[in-house]
């Protein structure tokens, strides 16, 4: 298949003013440097202090103080009580960003190519829910999918809910609130990306009898891939490690990675797990990320 | 989704008379809304994003009969809304989330910005580098941001000063790389010719930017600006980690779960609402009147 992404701007090129003579490379880094400064301080730093805190000796703690030990089982032990929490919020993670990418997509490309003059107006809609809350939100979808609530009485009239089924409390009550408040992270790039098309491309592949399905498939999609890569990528990360969702929309039982990090951290203190358990989260994210992005052949995300 | 392309694929192919097969013309009530699927689904998705907010608002009005204000609707009342500050500790918390969220973005959007132009304007050793290090804290889920900011503050002793200083820095950290993104997204986009034209002028480099450059990135800055507030002020992981006893509002809410939800809370999410709502199409309405 010709891929016709060559078509777009690759738009890293400096433009004719970045001359490199030493003098302006050395402003760039006085531009650069306060910002990574922040980074290296605030983010690279205490990441690897993360990772010593989870080599500790457990058997330390808060209040006596931990020894350096090079515990390296405390990833073992961290796997082996917690691998059903990392499925399970990879699993439900997975499902809401792919939820987001079937709703997201209609919805840009509607704002990019069928909106007209409305366009900047729909824009400010996809937003505007977003501007209250992220947990008044998370509460009010607790309101709607409770026992009493419209869509749980609806769906036991038309009887794909059993009398005594539930909503709330449920992986599905958890996922649709994950996929409710990770939406606009997914209609936002797409709508940038499907912006950039040029719909005579479209036209294109209609005027060549492509039929919609396969003008869809060969022509609007691969042109849209850089929004459908950092879509899912924006939706995917905070929902992996998102745990807000899952405790006022689910039960213990639906608890993902993050509660329990958080418990680590914040009730137990127990640092070196907390810790252990971050880098994991970590890590696993950094490869899922790096995998999918040479796969989707966009280099080009940031 | 199938239905997206739909066009008049004919005209092309019957104006040049050779067409072996004319595609099958379907009615024409059909064609429409083949046509307007698309747009119709995506209004159906804006409506879905909607009913929350149509619930929080309803329920601003309502009047429980205990202390907790969530599921069920009782009895209209407008008693919440002129008793805003009435719930302990409520209005202090949206004070607090203020000053810390315009603190957050004014810190944020200048090093940002500096920092997009950087790496679109100066080509220098190291830029792809700094790329990945500006990418890694988009990467990392919040919990564990928060997690690794807390046990530094934790091992430095700062303890006892967590609160409005340790919830800048951190909030400043996760804003930076997204006001990188957008700010950079405007910087490419920009015609570089128009900076040289100035410099064509005799306009001096300082002039150039100020009059040229400034200007034509201004809706980047402003649109990571918006972005760096909004991300700020809603946050919840990473403050809940970085917070100490402070009590910004994402936090209040959460506080409100053990004690039960004050319908005050939903008054405050509908104003968050109809207030940035507002500011948003105002802003819009004053960009097209300007000629």
């Amino acid at each position: 298949m010709t891929h016709p992404a060559s078509v777009q701007s690759t738009g890293e090129t400096p433009p004719g003013t970045g001359t490199t003579t030493p003098q302006r490379a050395r402003r760039g880094w006085l531009l650069l440097v306060p910002g990574m400064l922040w980074l290296a301080l605030f983010f690279l730093f205490p990441t690897v202090q993360l990772f010593f805190t989870s080599l500790y000796d457990p058997a330390g703690s808060y209040i006596s103080g931990y020894q350096m030990t090079w515990e390296f089982r405390n990833y073992l032990d961290a796997v082996v009580d917690t691998w059903n929490l990392f499925a399970r919020s990879f699993a439900y993670a997975g499902i809401a960003t792919a939820l987001c990418l079937i709703l997201g997509y209609p919805l840009a490309y509607a704002i990019a190519f069928k909106a007209g003059r409305w366009k900047n107006v729909m824009l400010v809609l996809v937003i505007a829910p977003f501007f209250t809350s992220f947990l008044l939100r998370t509460l009010s979808w607790a309101a709607i999918l409770s026992d009493q609530g419209p869509v749980t009485q609806f769906l036991q009239t038309i009887a794909i809910l059993p009398d005594d089924g539930r909503l709330l409390a449920t992986p599905v009550a958890v996922i649709a609130g994950l996929t409710y408040n990770f939406l606009p992270f997914m209609t936002l790039p797409l709508y940038a990306s499907l912006d950039k098309v040029d719909y005579r491309l479209i036209e294109a592949a209609g005027d060549l009898y492509s039929s919609p399905v396969t003008g869809f498939r060969n022509v609007t999609f691969p042109l849209s891939l850089p929004g459908v890569v950092s879509g899912t990528l924006l939706t995917f990360i905070p929902a992996s490690g998102d745990y807000i969702n899952a405790e006022l929309l689910g039960t213990p039982k639906q608890y993902m990675i993050g509660n329990r990090i958080q418990a680590a951290f914040i009730t137990e203190k127990d640092y070196p797990l907390a810790a252990s358990l971050s880098i994991i989260l970590m890590a696993i994210v950094l490869v899922m990320v790096i995998f999918y992005v040479r796969r989707a052949g966009t280099e080009k995300l940031v | 989704m199938a239905t997206t392309l739909t066009r008049g694929a004919s005209g092309a192919a019957t104006s040049g008379g050779t067409a072996r097969q004319a595609p099958p013309r379907k009615p024409r009530l059909g064609r429409w809304m083949a046509d307007r699927a698309v747009l119709f689904i995506g209004i159906l998705v804006l409506v879905y994003t909607f009913v929350p907010i149509g619930y929080i608002i309803a329920l601003s009005f309502n009047q429980p009969s205990g202390r907790s204000a969530t599921a069920a609707f009782e009895a209209f009342t407008w008693g919440n809304w002129s008793t805003i500050c009435d719930p302990d500790g409520l209005c202090e918390s949206i004070r607090l989330s203020f000053a810390v969220s315009i603190t957050a973005t004014i810190l944020a959007t200048v090093l940002g910005t500096l920092m997009a132009f950087a790496l679109v304007r100066h080509s220098f050793r190291g830029r792809a580098a700094s790329n990945l290090v500006i990418f890694l804290p988009m990467a990392t889920p919040e919990v564990v941001m928060g997690a690794s900011l807390l046990a530094m503050f934790v091992s430095l002793g700062f303890d006892s000063v967590l609160g409005f200083i340790t919830i800048v820095l951190a909030h400043v950290l996760f804003c930076l790389s997204f006001v990188v993104v957008t700010v950079k997204a405007r910087l490419v986009g920009m015609d570089s010719r128009l900076e040289q034209a100035a410099m064509d002028l005799y306009a001096n480099e300082w002039q150039t930017f100020r009059r040229v450059t400034l200007p034509l990135a201004m809706p980047g800055i402003v649109a990571a600006a918006l972005l760096a507030f909004s991300l700020s002020f809603d946050d919840f992981i990473v403050t809940n980690f970085t917070a100490g006893q402070s009590v910004t509002f994402p936090l209040y809410v959460y506080g409100s779960k053990l004690k039960g939800f004050p319908p005050q809370l939903f008054v405050v999410g509908s104003l968050m609402f109809l207030v940035s709502f507002a500011i948003v199409i105002g802003g819009e309405l004053w960009r097209r009147r300007r000629p």
